[in-house]
């Protein structure tokens, strides 16, 4: 059993990097603006044929760039036959041109990139560009594209449209099926999310006089990013060093190249001057990645007593125009379709599909969020025909540490959703939910709704989930993180910081970080999947133990004594303690060498051992070993004349192992529950044939704070054996609940089981015509 | 135009076109890197600026209609040796995720609470309701202000005490 209750470490200051970002003193890859630095921009014609027009497939049959050229201060058009090497990027399928020069596949897609000597020049060079392009039929239905005869968007392509088939199967869930007692389906579907974080992709590039590469962009991958741009533009990897300040969010659409390979081209063109490329909020939107569009049909089958027996899930990813992360993502809606529950009997198919849409990639909750609003909308649709109690229901059959999971893991690790499920159970919000209900206003209707969800860590088997970390001793006598996983915005960093500064037992004033950097940092894998503080962090653990022992024994030596007996490490110095001599750690640094003063350390996060023997079409990352968990509760009340839903309030309850920053684990909660009501309510992603019809920030809304409640967050506090002071990550298990739960309010508020997100005002109301009334239970 | 204004407490002079936008002379001229500009278009907030102790968009001025004002950027209104009592509360209740929207947050904060000093939560929302941020849900963000408002009048308290 994992251990309950551990004693919580201290309170915990302030993150390090919080008052220089208050006062707007924190420098991001958008502030980077080296001197003489000149412009880059893309052509990307397939968007440019007005708001009736556009292309998502086309042929390129030419770039006329004359009248770009003869612009004032244009430098350079560069199209697909100035790219040395592959001209592909994708982070495990190589499949995406880095300028197009035979095919258009999505209305992102660019086909020429222009180098100029300031902003206005670029957007005159841009504005002449002109491009013919032949129109071809394109497939904007994953569904249809899989159809013989479909137009394909990788013509020739061995699998067609089909970027990857799986299945994940345990027991028999079709004969179980066919079975059971009580059994409910349903057809559900989720839409595009963008990210939309604040700071668009950028970045700037040189090419040094010795033919190395640099680069500061905002990245969650800056040493993968190496090899993409690497095989992109057929240079060296290890000749390319990037930098990744802190970036202004992330959430998955960092993790991969933006802006990097057609940055790294221009640098390439640029006679050694430094290039600098931003998207602009309509770029990003654009060309950047999305999370994926997903359909899924679900049959689930229970025992009268609400054990449940049988699943079978069918999910058809839309994964755009290019790979990306999509075969990765589903992997993870496979791994969780069957919900943070104990089944028997379980089979998952999947498709995922290449379509004429914008790209589909990495998004907190990857994957996970998508498989969440079915489940646990057929959990509330079995809790009702079996009269029994929706959060009893699924207190019943919750994972526990122990259990097999419903991909035929065993849970070694920590597993505490019926604690989460149990504080949710004893809150006011949901004990006096009938009152609170009762109470609403004339022409509203209230409901409160539920959700039990879970996120796996890590890269999962089949990709080591390592982290390097290296800590030095400042020549003042303080000691530098070598921070090698990007922080985007998650507090990552302030939390190696503090670690640090506890192990070591200095001030938070004597750590210092320097953010990733692939020429200083060792290589760390990316921001994401929940796994950034729980894999650096062990191995920060590590480099600190090894620290403290490489300072005392250098001490002992200098203090002449003859072990470590009574050899302790204080702030700022070492102490004998039994004769109180100390040598100062500044002291200690001066006659140590440079390679004497820093420590390395790796930790690798745990895979299941002997893995069930399904999936098996998974390049990578089946299956997962440690999950977060979370339970949720929200209460909305809907405008009955409107169709308007608002939350009053929310809950999430999180079970994140033990809880190193308090501030920075709300943090976590209530942000990815705002993202996660933003996919619930707001966030309606319009596409027509491959064109985007929500291309800003006035069409695509984002949550406001006029849109959102107080966000309440709690922690069911236990330990992960494996972790950082058995800390687990939870980055994205906050993500999966809204959905769920505001779909579940709604379905006690208006009787309808609404199934395609996201609830609008429009669905809601058609769904309230449909159930003028409802009795209430 | 010739162009005069006072940024940050100093007189700038400077040559510009008037009709470069705000938020490109702020940055790109004067190097005010704290403004930053998260669409373009006035819907983020991300480059606000206080004019004349108003929140402007920065991105929707033109360089003309800063002539003979005041502007405050988030670097303007503390200093990491004495941050605005805003910026502090920021920092302290953990409204500061990835940080990109926080300088005009701040500005947006700082600019209610010079008009309303003592705002109720809704007053709150409202007034950062044209300031996006994706991060943080908000709810630290409000939380931060109110200690902030309360921080102000605790300090006006002591300042009328002593007088
Ligand atoms: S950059 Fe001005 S409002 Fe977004
Ligand atoms: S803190 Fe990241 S957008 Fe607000």
């Amino acid at each position: 059993m994992p251990k309950r209750h551990a004693p919580s470490l201290p309170p915990s200051p302030p993150r390090a990097d919080a008052l220089a970002k208050a006062l707007g003193a924190e420098r991001y890859a958008f502030d980077a603006r080296p001197e003489g630095c000149l412009w880059a921009g893309a052509f990307r014609p397939g968007a440019l044929f007005g708001p009736e027009g556009g292309m998502a497939h086309g042929r390129v049959r030419g770039v006329d760039t004359t009248a770009a050229l003869a612009v004032p201060g244009v430098l350079r058009v560069l199209t697909a036959a100035d790219v040395p090497g592959a001209n592909l990027q994708g982070i495990v399928h190589k499949d995406q041109p880095v300028l197009c020069g035979e095919v258009l596949r999505h209305a992102g897609d660019p086909v020429a990139l222009v180098l100029a000597e300031s902003p206005e020049a670029l957007r005159a060079g841009l504005a002449a560009l002109r491009a013919d392009i032949e129109p071809l039929p394109g497939v904007f239905d994953p569904e249809e594209a899989l159809k013989k005869g479909a137009p394909q968007v990788h013509a020739g392509r061995k699998g067609g449209n089909l970027l990857l088939g799986a299945v994940i199967e345990k027991g028999d869930a079709r004969a179980a099926l066919k079975s059971v007692p009580v059994l409910v389906r349903g057809e559900f579907s989720t839409p595009v999310q963008e990210h939309a974080f604040l700071e668009t992709p950028c970045g700037v590039a040189q090419l040094l006089p010795d033919g190395a590469l640099q680069m500061t962009v905002s990245t969650q991958s800056p040493f993968r990013d190496r090899f993409e741009i690497g095989h992109a533009l057929g240079l060296n990897p290890f000749k390319i060093r990037v930098r990744a300040p802190h970036l202004g969010g992330g959430f998955g659409g960092k993790d991969g190249a933006t802006v990097q390979c057609l940055l790294g081209l221009a640098a390439l063109k640029a006679g050694g001057r430094p290039v600098r490329m931003v998207w602009d909020r309509e770029e990003s939107i654009l060309a950047g990645y999305k999370r994926h569009a997903v359909r899924l049909r679900y049959a689930l089958g229970a025992e009268r007593d609400g054990t449940l027996v049988a699943l079978s899930c069918r999910v058809v990813f839309d994964t755009g125009a290019y790979a990306h992360l999509g075969s990765e993502v589903m992997e993870l809606s496979m791994e969780h379709a069957a919900g943070p529950y104990r089944i028997p009997h379980v089979r998952v198919v999947g498709r995922c599909v290449y379509t004429n849409n914008p790209i589909a990639g990495a998004f907190r909750g990857f994957g996970v969020a998508q498989v969440s609003p079915a489940f646990e909308s057929l959990m509330d649709e079995l809790a009702e025909k079996l009269g029994l109690d929706p959060l009893a229901l699924r207190r019943k059959n919750a994972l526990r540490h122990g259990d097999e999971n419903c991909s035929g893991v065993r849970l070694t690790g920590s597993a505490q959703l019926t604690d989460c499920l149990d504080a949710v159970a004893a809150h006011p919000l949901w004990t006096t939910r009938e009152a609170w209900r009762a109470g609403a206003p004339a022409f509203t209707r209230r409901g409160v709704g539920l959700a039990a969800v879970f996120n796996g860590m890590g890269y999962g088997r089949g990709l080591a989930d390592m982290a390097i970390a290296k800590l030095e001793l400042t020549e003042a006598g303080g000691f530098l993180v070598y921070n090698g996983v990007p922080d985007m915005g998650q507090g990552n960093s302030s939390a190696f910081a503090l670690l640090a500064s506890q192990e070591l037992n200095q001030p938070p004033s004597a750590i210092g970080l320097v953010q990733p950097d692939t020429e200083q940092c060792l290589p760390s894998g990316s921001s994401s999947a929940g796994r950034t503080t729980y894999t650096y962090g062990n191995a920060l653990l590590k480099a600190c133990a090894a620290m403290r022992v490489k300072l005392l024994s250098r001490a002992a030596m200098a203090l002449f004594c003859d072990n470590l007996e009574g050899m302790e490490l204080l702030p700022g110095m070492v102490r004998h303690r039994p004769t109180g001599k100390s040598l100062p750690l500044a002291a200690m640094a001066g006659f140590l060498s440079r390679d004497d003063r820093v420590c390395v350390a790796e930790a690798l996060m745990p895979v299941a051992q002997n893995p069930p023997d399904t999936g098996k079409s998974f390049f990578i990352g089946f299956p997962h070993l440690l999950f977060a968990y979370a339970a949720h509760l929200a209460r909305i009340e809907v405008d009955e004349l409107t169709g308007r839903v608002r939350v009053c309030d929310y809950l999430a309850v999180t079970d994140g192992g033990r809880v190193l920053h308090r501030q920075g684990f709300d943090q976590q909660a209530q942000g990815g529950v705002a993202q996660g009501l933003g996919y619930a309510l707001l966030e309606d992603f319009r596409l027509a044939e491959g064109r985007i019809l929500t291309g800003d920030l006035s069409t695509y809304l984002i949550p406001t704070a006029l849109d959102l409640p107080d966000i309440a967050s709690e922690a069911v506090e236990g330990c992960e054996e494996t972790g950082p002071h058995g800390l687990k990550g939870v980055g994205e298990v906050g993500l999966n609940g809204p959905a769920p739960a505001v779909g579940a309010a709604l379905y006690e508020a208006t009787g309808a089981r609404l199934r395609d997100l996201p609830f609008t005002p429009e669905r809601v109301l058609t769904a309230l015509r449909k159930k003028p009334r409802r009795r209430r239970t | 135009m010739k162009l005069s204004f006072i940024l940050n407490g100093a007189t700038v002079r400077l040559d510009a076109e008037p009709d470069r936008r705000a938020v490109d002379l702020l940055r790109e001229e004067l190097g005010a890197l704290d403004v930053k500009e998260g669409c373009g278009t006035g819907e983020c907030g991300a480059c606000s600026v206080l004019v004349d102790g108003v929140q402007k968009l920065s991105c929707l001025m033109l360089a003309a209609q800063l002539e003979g004002r005041t502007v405050v950027t988030a670097a303007g209104l503390g200093t990491a040796e004495k941050p605005h009592p805003v910026q502090r509360a920021f920092a302290e209740h953990g409204a500061v995720q990835c940080g990109f929207c926080t300088p005009g947050m701040a500005v947006a904060a700082a600019g209610l609470l010079a008009e309303n000093p003592a705002p109720a939560r809704e007053d709150i929302r409202r007034a950062v309701s044209g300031n996006l941020c994706r991060c943080t849900g908000y709810v630290k963000i409000i939380d931060a202000v109110e200690a902030a408002a309360r921080e102000l009048a605790a300090r006006k308290g002591k300042t009328e005490d002593a007088r």
